[in-house]
C-alpha cells in the first residue's frame, strides 16, 4: 500500500527489531544508526538536512546490499506532522522496538553578557518540544504495546544552569525531566526509557562550546556507549562515563559559590 | 489509533507484530475498519484466534481486525445438519453445540480453538483430508465484504470464481461476514481407533496409502530421530466412525461433558502446569528419549474407543504445550509431496536434518488428495510436518537448512502451506504454484481489493514485489 521501499519481510529464523532516530544525518545520531544496523536493528532515520540523510541511507544501504535504513526528511517543529509520519513510519517498518530522540541545537547568546531570546526560542522549540511532541505518540504506543524502549539525548548542560548558555541548559533540563517522568509512568508497563547525558563530543556542535572542552570523545564512543546501555535497558548514562562524577560534584558546588564561579 | 497499538504472537510464539486492533461486531464495522485504513494509508489483517504457525495473523505496523466478537452461530437446523455461523465462531463452540444432537463438523484442524474464518481463510484440513477433502468443499455458502465496500454472496455456483480463491485466500481479497457449513452425521460419540507401528519411512507411506480407504481417518506419527533403516518409522493412528447400533448409548457418549478432554492427569495434576516441567526436556537429548520411548511403546498393536474431541483436538490436550519450546519458540515445516515422490524427497530432508544436528521434534504425517481451490495446498499424496525448535544462536544455520528443504520439495512437485511454513519465499511460492496461479489470484485481487488494503505479513512474504 506504502510506496516507500520495504524492509525484507521478518521471519522467525530471520527477525527483524525496528528503530527510528530522530535527528540522524550526523554527529552520535549517524554513528548510532551504523552502530545500530551492524548490531542487526532496521531504521528509520528522520532529519530535516534531507541531502545528508540519504546520502547516509545510501551508503548503508549500498554497503549492506538490503533496505536497512530507511530516510524521512522531517523538521522536528512541525510538530502537527509527527502523528502521522510516525504511523507511516511504523507501518513501513513493520513495527517499532526502540526510539530515539537525539534531535538538538546549541546556539549560544554570543557572550556571558548577552540576552537572546529569539536563540532560547529555537533551541526550546527543538529540543524540549520536539522531544515532547515526538515522544508523546510514542510513549503512548510502547505503553499499549506493553514492550519498547525509549532513548533521549539529554546532556550534561542540563544538570546545572550555568552562565554561559541559559537556554540550552533549560532546553537539556527539560528533556531530562520529561524523559524521567516517561520513565515512571512506563516502567510498569515493560517499557524501558533511558536518558543519555553525553559530555563533549567531537562533532558539529562542539563548534558552538564555549571555553574550554575536556574529556572530549569521538561520536562512535558515544554511539558504542548509547547502545551498550540500550542492550542493558539503563536508565540513566553519562558518556563518557567520567562525566558522572564530574556532574556529581558540580552538582553539590553551593549555590553561593557556584553564582560566583566563571562558567 | 496510538492507544489501541498492540503486540501479538503467532501460535509457536516465534514472531511478534505490533498492530493497531479493532474488534468489529458486524461487516458495517469492517468497512469503517477499510475506510479509515484508506484514510490514514495503513493496511488491514482480520485475525481469527491466532493460531497459525507463522504470520498469517499479523501485519506489523498496519490495523489487525479481531474477529472474536463476531462469534454467533446465527441457524442451526438439526434435522439437515445445515449451520450458519459469524467467522469468529470457533470449531469448539460449533462442536459442542452440534454434537449432543448427533452431528460432527466434516473437517476439523488438530485444535479446536480455531475461528471459522480463519479455517476458511486457510481452508484448513483433517486427518480425513484423503476422504472428505478440505473444509471449503463443505462450505454451502458464504458471505463477506470486500475492501470496496460491496457485500457478496458465494457459492460453488455463485461467484464461482471468488468461492474458489476466498477460501484458501488467506483473507486477502475480503473478510467473511458469515459462513454456512454442511455437518456430518453421527451414530456415536467415539470413533475406533486402531494403532499399530510402522518400521520405517516406506511402510509408514505404504500403511498412509493402503489403509487409508478402510478408515474415515488415518494420521501417522513419525519418530524423527532414528535414522539408517528405520529412517522415518513411527506409528499409524486410523479411525472409524460407529455405524449406527453399533454404540449402545449414543446420547451419552455424544455428551459434551463425555467429550472434554480432562483437565487433570491421573485426576489430580492440573494439565494447565505441564509445560513447565516440558520445558527441560525440549532439547535434542530429551526429545530423543521421549521419541524413542514412544515408539517402543507404540509398538503393541491394539484397538480402542475414543471420543471425537480426543482423537482430533491433539493439540489442545496440553494447554500451553508451544510455550515448552521456550523463549524463542517453535516452527514447523510442513510440506506437501505427491505420493510418487514423497519417499524420496523425505528421505533427503530427514538426512538432512540428522546432518545438521537439528532435528525436528515432531513429525506427523497425512494422507491428502488434491482440490479444485485456487491456493490449495494439497496434492495427491501426503504431508509432513516437523516441528522444530527455534534457538538464538541456530537461527542462520536453521533457516540454509530450511532453505535446502524448500529446494528438495520443489524438484519433488511439492507444495507448502501457508497456515505453516514461515519461511517459504516469494520466489518459492510462484515457483510451486505456477505464474499463471499467481496472476489469476493478483487479478482477483485488484478487483475486490483495487487500492491494496487488505494486506497481511504473510502476504507481504509470499505475494509481495
Amino acid at each position: 500500500m506504502s510506496d516507500s521501499p520495504k524492509p525484507a519481510p521478518a521471519t522467525p529464523l530471520n527477525p527483524r527489531r525496528c528503530g527510528i532516530i530522530v535527528g540522524a544525518s550526523d554527529g552520535i545520531g549517524a554513528a548510532l544508526a551504523r552502530k545500530m544496523i551492524k548490531e542487526g536493528f532496521t531504521l528509520a532515520l528522520v532529519s530535516r538536512q534531507k541531502d545528508k540523510l540519504n546520502a547516509l541511507c545510501g551508503e548503508i544501504n549500498s554497503s549492506l546490499n538490503a533496505m536497512r535504513a530507511l530516510a524521512y526528511p522531517h523538521d522536528v517543529t512541525n510538530y502537527n506532522e509527527i502523528p502521522t509520519l510516525l504511523r507511516k513510519i511504523v507501518a513501513d517498518l513493520g513495527g517499532l522496538d526502540t526510539f530515539v530522540f537525539m534531535a538538538g541545537i546549541n546556539l549560544p547568546p554570543g557572550g556571558v553578557e548577552k540576552y537572546n531570546f529569539e536563540n532560547d526560542h529555537k533551541m526550546v522549540e527543538v529540543n524540549l518540544i520536539g522531544g515532547m511532541a515526538w515522544l508523546t505518540p510514542v510513549a503512548e504506543m510502547f505503553q499499549h504495546a506493553k514492550a519498547g524502549q525509549i532513548v533521549g539525548i539529554s546532556s550534561v548542560a542540563g544538570d546545572r544552569g550555568r552562565i554561559g548558555n541559559p537556554g540550552y541548559n533549560t532546553s537539556k533540563a527539560g528533556l531530562a525531566t520529561y524523559l524521567e517522568a516517561l520513565r515512571n509512568r512506563l516502567t510498569r508497563h515493560g517499557v524501558n526509557v533511558l536518558t543519555v547525558k553525553p559530555g563533549f563530543v567531537k562533532t558539529e556542535m562542539l563548534k558552538a562550546a564555549q571555553g574550554a572542552t575536556p574529556f572530549v570523545i569521538t561520536p562512535e564512543k558515544a554511539a558504542d556507549d548509547i547502545y551498550n546501555a540500550m542492550r542493558r535497558r539503563k536508565q540513566l548514562i553519562y558518556t563518557a562515563s567520567l562525566w558522572r562524577w564530574i556532574m556529581l560534584l558540580i552538582q553539590h558546588i553551593p549555590s553561593v559559590i557556584f553564582r560566583r564561579m566563571s562558567f | 489509533m496510538q492507544n489501541t497499538f498492540t503486540q501479538l504472537e503467532n501460535f509457536g510464539h516465534s514472531l511478534s507484530a505490533q498492530s493497531y486492533l479493532i474488534q468489529p461486531k458486524s461487516a458495517e464495522d469492517i468497512y469503517s475498519a477499510f475506510k479509515l485504513a484508506k484514510k490514514i494509508g495503513l493496511t488491514v489483517t482480520a485475525r481469527g484466534a491466532g493460531r497459525s504457525y507463522n504470520d498469517a495473523a499479523l501485519n506489523g505496523g498496519g490495523i489487525l481486525l479481531d474477529m472474536s466478537a463476531m462469534n454467533q452461530i446465527l441457524e442451526w437446523d438439526q434435522v439437515t445438519g445445515r449451520v450458519r455461523c459469524e467467522p469468529g465462531v470457533t470449531l469448539e463452540k460449533l462442536w459442542q453445540h452440534i454434537e449432543p444432537q448427533g452431528w460432527w463438523p466434516p473437517v476439523v484442524s488438530g485444535t479446536m480453538k480455531t475461528t471459522l474464518g480463519g479455517c476458511l481463510a486457510a481452508n484448513i484440513h483433517g486427518k480425513n483430508n484423503f476422504k472428505m477433502g478440505t473444509i471449503g468443499e463443505h462450505v454451502l455458502e458464504f458471505t463477506a465484504v470486500l475492501p470496496t465496500g460491496a457485500e457478496i454472496t458465494c457459492t460453488p455456483k455463485k461467484n464461482a470464481d471468488l468461492f474458489y480463491a476466498m477460501i484458501g485466500g488467506y483473507g486477502m481479497l475480503g473478510i467473511f461476514t458469515s459462513i454456512t457449513l454442511q455437518m456430518k452425521r453421527i451414530h456415536s460419540g467415539l470413533l475406533t481407533v486402531d494403532a499399530f507401528p510402522v518400521q520405517n519411512l516406506h511402510r509408514h507411506l505404504s500403511s498412509l496409502q493402503d489403509d487409508a480407504p478402510n478408515y474415515d481417518y488415518i494420521v501417522g506419527w513419525l519418530e524423527t530421530f532414528a535414522g539408517g533403516s528405520s529412517l522415518g518409522r513411527g506409528q499409524i493412528h486410523a479411525a472409524r466412525y460407529l455405524h449406527e447400533g453399533e454404540d449402545k448409548n449414543p446420547q451419552d457418549t455424544m455428551k459434551v461433558s463425555n467429550q472434554v478432554l480432562p483437565s487433570r492427569i491421573f485426576g489430580v495434576f492440573p494439565k494447565g502446569l505441564l509445560h513447565y516441567f516440558m520445558s527441560p526436556f525440549m532439547i535434542n537429548l530429551g526429545v530423543w528419549g521421549v521419541n524413542t520411548g514412544k515408539y517402543i511403546a507404540s509398538l503393541r498393536r491394539h484397538t480402542f474407543r475414543q471420543s471425537h474431541a480426543a482423537f482430533h483436538f491433539l493439540l489442545d490436550y496440553v494447554p500451553n504445550w508451544e510455550l515448552s519450546y521456550g523463549r524463542s519458540g517453535l516452527i514447523q515445516y510442513q510440506s506437501f509431496l505427491p505420493k510418487e515422490t514423497a519417499e524420496a524427497a523425505w528421505t533427503e530432508i530427514l538426512q538432512l536434518s540428522h546432518k545438521n544436528g537439528l532435528p525436528s521434534y515432531l513429525g506427523v504425517t497425512k494422507r491428502h488428495r488434491s482440490d479444485k481451490f485456487l491456493l490449495t495446498h494439497a496434492v495427491d499424496g501426503f504431508s509432513l510436518a516437523m516441528d522444530f525448535k527455534v534457538t538464538d544462536g541456530g537461527r542462520a544455520k536453521m533457516r540454509a537448512m530450511l532453505q535446502e528443504f524448500d529446494k528438495i520439495v520443489l524438484v519433488n512437485r511439492g507444495r507448502f502451506y501457508f497456515a505453516k511454513n514461515s519461511e517459504t519465499t516469494a520466489e518459492t511460492a510462484l515457483a510451486f504454484y505456477g505464474k499463471d496461479i499467481v496472476d489469476k489470484f493478483k487479478k482477483l485481487k485488484k478487483r475486490c481489493d483495487p487500492n491494496g488494503l487488505l494486506e497481511s505479513d504473510l502476504y507481504r512474504r509470499v505475494f509481495g514485489e
